[in-house]
């Protein structure tokens, strides 16, 4: 008797709860910011805003570390238990679209007037995910050396040509002062190599994938540009300009600030640490332009909606509310982005006009190009890194890249063409 | 024997349920399945039907040919040297990727030799497989007497009475209880290229003539460099073993062998190491498989580079299937290694064999 009423009462209880929930549809939500309290702080405050703003839809988040993120969602792809909406990096977004694990955002374009282009995902005409921020890449420098070195400052109007580039990495190697001149980052494995030195490529001419077709890498990787770009790449180690693929990673993090390196190759992400920690006389530099622009890599982290969610609009909600500018700016104060949008920029500390890291809104703004558009991106970049890893450490640089080329163009093939 | 096998044994069988029905949930379901997929072009993230594809895979990874270079000569015939007086050949990317040649299409130059005037160049459709199948083979050749023997030399230091024993015990079994991923971390920074522990000590020892060395940073010394770690932090798993072995040796023996007056060498070579044999045949079994398993020390300290140099096959599986999303080749890859284990682990069942 005693147990029934128990049961009864747990029954009760349980309906009661389900009766509360049921006026709000509840949305899962992925993220991979696990571990950065800072970031999981204002996600949090910008999910419970739109679960009080409004009463349809009630989002959950669920945190992972960044590294296994990418793991995850595949494996919950392929059981099937994707959540709502889904965070996913700029040029993974193809690969997941293609597959199936994402479907198109239904977000209207008004929402994203004023956005900078990188942060709005498109694919096959349409937008699969939108982000809140974006990340830019810029050479760091102090004024002191460049005075001192003799060199010109470049300007986004004019940046260092890539003689002027490796003039000023040979005035810093032979000052005597600094360990190496250049500071590439070499110690950062994974999707660092593709997004900061890819465009070196581009600048030389070249690219990861021929972009007209996406069915070849034939001529693109490994022509006259490709190779001139590697000779260049492999010149900047045997040089002794750069550390090589064995770069402790904590000179990587504090060599340029210790004053180790002359130059660093390095994102926004880390202009904040360089200023607090005193170097206050840094400059963010363009890119060296190698006869075809110069430019950077663009496209961070962007929310859509995965296939497996039956309330797409629901989603969309979410994305489009969390597109508010007092958002944009919050984010980028806290963990220091580039926010997507002027108006949220003029709202922070750095990156309003006259800020310290302006620049890099401008950099984003005016240079950035995003990484190849294609599903089979995620292969490309894996072996465009080990390419340039082997380069760097004294491969042939034609062969190296005929490697790369067939393995990119037989990965490809495997796939059918990618949809392209 | 079989009869043996199958009556009267429910207990038996009952009791051996959990463990075999584990082992062929987790080791042979998934090995058919791998072979499955291996005939087949599985991918990790596509929309694309699964289709058979044969040997495909197989030949994709195997493939191998040798090309004969003829020098490079001028106009007069004759042969065109470079400034050390070295031969000058045609490029080899000039076959390989000329419409001319098809068959040679995708293959790339593994490497070379001089026969006479002309250069023969053995290409393979897949270098860094080859160079992963020749590094495995080279680790588990130095692994196995590294390992093996530094654990019967340490075993047999530590099997004395002493007081104290216990901690050195203690201490040459340590490195087997840290996570391998913790250790390779470690000895990162041990073989750092710059202010590493190793070029410091060699430095203080040599009175600073030493230079200091990138251990992981070129590819001469990085698989090295690996083999060693690896030979360090397992030693102490096997010392244990062979300890084992020893204390089951009758103290009888070495009381008789010491009456009769036997050497130090003598005892070892005729009362120890026949009383060892089946441990001997447990340890050398056991460190060559996990030999061929080699992978977290590369995945954390190398990724497989410099140029290749510290490729193993268990490290190209993982890459091919997760990170180029390429599953059939990895399981191509899982398959050729399990042949290959099985074959090295019957040569060494045979002989090793108790001949009766």
């Amino acid at each position: 008797m005693k147990l029934k009423t128990a049961t009864f009462g747990v029954l009760a209880a349980s309906t009661m709860l389900a009766g509360a929930a049921s006026a709000q549809t509840t949305l899962g939500l992925w993220y991979h910011g696990a571990g950065n309290e800072v970031e999981s702080r204002i996600l949090n405050g910008i999910i419970d805003d739109f679960n009080a703003a409004q009463s349809d839809w009630s989002v959950t988040v669920e945190s992972f570390p960044q590294e296994s993120y990418n793991d995850s969602v595949v494996a919950a792809a392929l059981a099937g238990n994707l959540p709502c909406i889904l965070d996913v990096d700029g040029p993974v977004m193809p690969n997941w679209a293609w597959a199936g694990y994402m479907v198109p955002l239904p977000i209207s374009e008004d929402a994203l007037a004023g956005h900078l282009d990188a942060t709005i995902g498109r694919w096959d005409g349409q937008v699969y995910s939108v982000g809140l921020w974006d990340a830019a890449v810029s050479l760091y420098a102090r004024q002191s050396t460049l005075d001192e070195l003799g060199l010109r400052t470049p300007t986004l109007a004019s940046p260092w040509s890539g003689e002027e580039f490796m003039a000023a990495l040979g005035a810093a190697k032979a000052s005597g002062k600094y360990d190496y001149a250049l500071d590439l980052g070499m110690a950062w494995t994974g999707e660092w190599y593709p997004y900061a030195f890819s465009p070196f490529l581009q600048s030389f001419g070249g690219d990861i994938v021929d972009r007209s077709t996406y069915k070849s890498a034939e001529g693109t990787l490994n022509g006259d540009a490709g190779i001139a770009f590697a000779e260049w790449w492999q010149s900047l180690f045997t040089e002794g300009y750069s550390p090589g693929t064995s770069q402790d990673p904590a000179d990587r993090d504090s060599g340029f600030i210790n004053g180790k390196y002359a130059f660093a190759w390095n994102g926004n992400w880390a202009a904040a640490a360089t200023l607090d920690a005193g170097v206050d006389d840094v400059v963010f530099l363009p890119a060296p332009d190698f006869g075809n622009g110069s430019t950077i890599g663009a496209a961070s982290w962007q929310f859509g909606v995965s296939s497996s969610c039956s309330h797409p609009e629901g989603a969309a909600a979410f994305v489009e509310f969390a597109l508010q500018d007092k958002y944009l700016a919050e984010f980028s104060d806290g963990i220091g982005l580039i926010p997507s949008t002027k108006e949220a920029a003029a709202m922070t500390e750095r990156y309003a006009e006259g800020g310290p890291l302006a620049v890099y809104f401008d950099l984003s703004k005016e240079q950035a190009l995003v990484r190849p558009v294609t599903p089979g991106y995620v292969v490309a970049a894996k072996v465009f890194e080990k390419a340039l890893a082997d380069i760097a450490n004294g491969a042939d640089p034609a062969d190296t890249l005929d490697a790369a080329v067939d393995e990119i163009d037989r990965d490809i093939e495997n796939n059918q063409g990618y949809g392209h | 024997m079989a009869g043996k096998l199958t009556r009267s044994n429910r207990a038996g069988w009952l009791f051996a349920l959990p463990g075999f029905s584990l082992l062929f949930l987790f080791i042979i379901i998934p090995f058919f399945f791998a072979f499955w997929l291996s005939l087949t072009n599985q991918r990790l993230v596509s929309p694309n039907p699964t289709e058979f594809v044969g040997l495909k895979n197989y030949s994709e990874l195997l493939r191998l040919s040798v090309l004969t270079l003829e020098p490079e000569r001028d106009d007069a015939g004759q042969i065109v040297r470079d400034a050390n007086g070295e031969i000058r050949y045609p490029r080899v990317r000039t076959i390989t990727r000329s419409g001319d040649f098809p068959e040679y299409r995708g293959m790339r130059e593994w490497f070379r030799w001089q026969s006479g005037e002309n250069a023969k160049v053995v290409v393979a459709s897949n270098v860094v497989f080859m160079k992963a199948l020749t590094n495995t083979l080279t680790f588990a050749l130095f692994i196995v007497p590294l390992q093996g023997g530094g654990a019967l030399l340490l075993a047999l230091l530590i099997n004395q009475k002493l007081r104290g024993i216990n901690a050195f015990r203690t201490i040459y079994f340590m490195p087997v209880v840290i996570s391998i991923v913790v250790i390779s971390l470690l000895w990162r920074f041990i073989y750092d290229g710059e202010d590493g522990l190793l070029n410091n000590i060699l430095a203080w020892l040599t009175f600073g003539f030493f230079e200091p060395v990138d251990w992981l940073g070129k590819s001469d010394t990085a698989l090295g460099s690996i083999i060693a770690m690896s030979a360090w932090q397992a030693v102490g798993f096997h010392m244990v073993i062979w300890l084992a072995g020893l204390q089951t040796i009758s103290p009888t023996l070495y009381e008789a062998a010491a009456i009769e007056g036997a050497s130090k060498w003598q005892t070892f070579r005729y009362v120890t190491w026949p009383g060892l044999r089946n441990t001997a045949i447990l340890v050398l079994i056991v460190i060559t498989m996990q030999a061929f398993a080699i992978f977290a020390q590369i995945d954390v300290m190398t990724n497989g580079g410099p140029l290749d140099s510290t490729q193993t096959l268990v490290f190209q599986a993982v890459e091919r299937g997760y990170g180029r999303q390429d599953i059939s080749g990895g399981s191509t890859i899982s398959v050729i290694l399990f042949v290959m284990v099985l074959m090295i682990s019957a040569v060494q069942g045979i002989l090793t064999r108790e001949r009766t």
